[in-house]
């Protein structure tokens, strides 16, 4: 299980706006796909998948606000991906 | 830094916009670590992520019998108008080599465009939570003696900014008002979704201004900028 977490974004930025998820919950992910789409002041930004595996849980929806450092997703990592470690 | 200008001329929004993601594509591959993409578009208004439906005060027919095109693109920020009386900067840059910021990058595009206006005489300023460059109407020069910036109650819009990062890659930028002749079609929208009076270089100084004669300045600045992380 891999969290997706909101990273820092630059200095005096709290939080983001969700714009776009880029898959439903039960979709399958590769790494580095894009996952979602954020929004600060005026400009959005990617957040790539950390890993393979499928997108077993949104926690926030389009138009919610996130925190820096707040989990947005749960991935459950494909087997393949756990075996390589 | 390797850094590359690309002046492309007055030219249709969408061939600019699919050139950016080509030169995003190069700098993603390291062929080079940023590029400055200089243009003016024939009339289109576009669609940022934070627009609605209700910031564009014409019908989808009026726009395309004024000859306007309309496109919804990946940029932050609401709606605004482009035309030729515009200069417009793409800095498609890799800020993993610069400074990794939202912000920052943002407030350094309003800096540049500051100190462009600064050339000019004129006062460029800036409104905590409305991002671009804006002049005070009753004091829009350098050397007014009279300052009420403070207040913001005369403002107009002059720079416009709205960008989109995708693995810390910039792309979309700035557009900054030049010609008096092509703010009449701001009317047609909301500009970022707000009642905005917008104004030019030329409305302000009152001469001609050739958008030709501002680029290497720009490209100047923008040179000048990328030391940044110093």
């Amino acid at each position: 299980m891999t969290k997706v977490v909101l990273p820092e974004l630059g200095e005096g930025i709290e939080k983001a706006t969700v714009s776009y998820w880029y898959f439903k919950e039960g979709e399958k992910v590769n790494e580095k796909d894009d996952l979602v789409e954020l929004t600060t002041d005026k400009a959005t930004f990617n957040l790539p998948s950390p890993c393979s595996g499928m997108l077993s849980e949104i926690f926030f929806r389009e138009g919610d606000e996130v925190n820096i450092g707040e989990v947005l997703a749960i991935i459950e990592e494909s087997q393949e991906n756990r075996l390589q470690r | 830094m390797d850094f590359r200008i690309f002046n492309l001329g007055l030219i249709d929004f969408k061939k600019a916009w699919q050139f950016q993601k080509e030169i995003f594509k190069e700098i993603k591959n390291d062929s080079f670590n940023g590029a400055l993409i200089l243009c003016q578009h024939y009339p289109v208004i576009t669609v940022g992520r934070q627009a609605t439906t209700e910031n564009i005060k014409v019908s989808r027919t009026e726009l395309k019998n004024r000859g306007i095109h309309m496109y919804g693109i990946e940029r932050g920020g609401g709606v605004t108008y482009h035309g030729p009386g515009q200069l417009i900067a793409y800095p498609v840059l890799n800020l993993n080599y610069l400074k990794k910021d939202i912000h920052f990058f943002l407030r350094q595009l309003e800096e540049l465009a500051i100190e462009l206006l600064s050339d000019f005489g004129i006062k460029g300023l800036r409104y905590k939570g409305l991002t671009g460059v804006w002049i005070d109407k009753s004091c829009p020069f350098l050397n007014n003696a009279y300052d009420s910036s403070e207040k913001g109650l005369d403002k107009q819009k002059i720079v416009s900014i709205g960008i989109a990062i995708r693995n810390w890659i910039t792309f979309h930028g700035m557009s900054i008002n030049v010609k008096k002749d092509d703010l009449d079609n701001f009317s047609l929208i909301k500009p970022c979704g707000m009642d905005i009076e917008m104004t030019s270089l030329e409305s302000i100084l009152h001469r001609d201004i050739e958008i030709d004669d501002i680029k290497n300045n720009l490209i100047l600045k923008f040179r000048n900028r990328l030391n940044w992380t110093a």
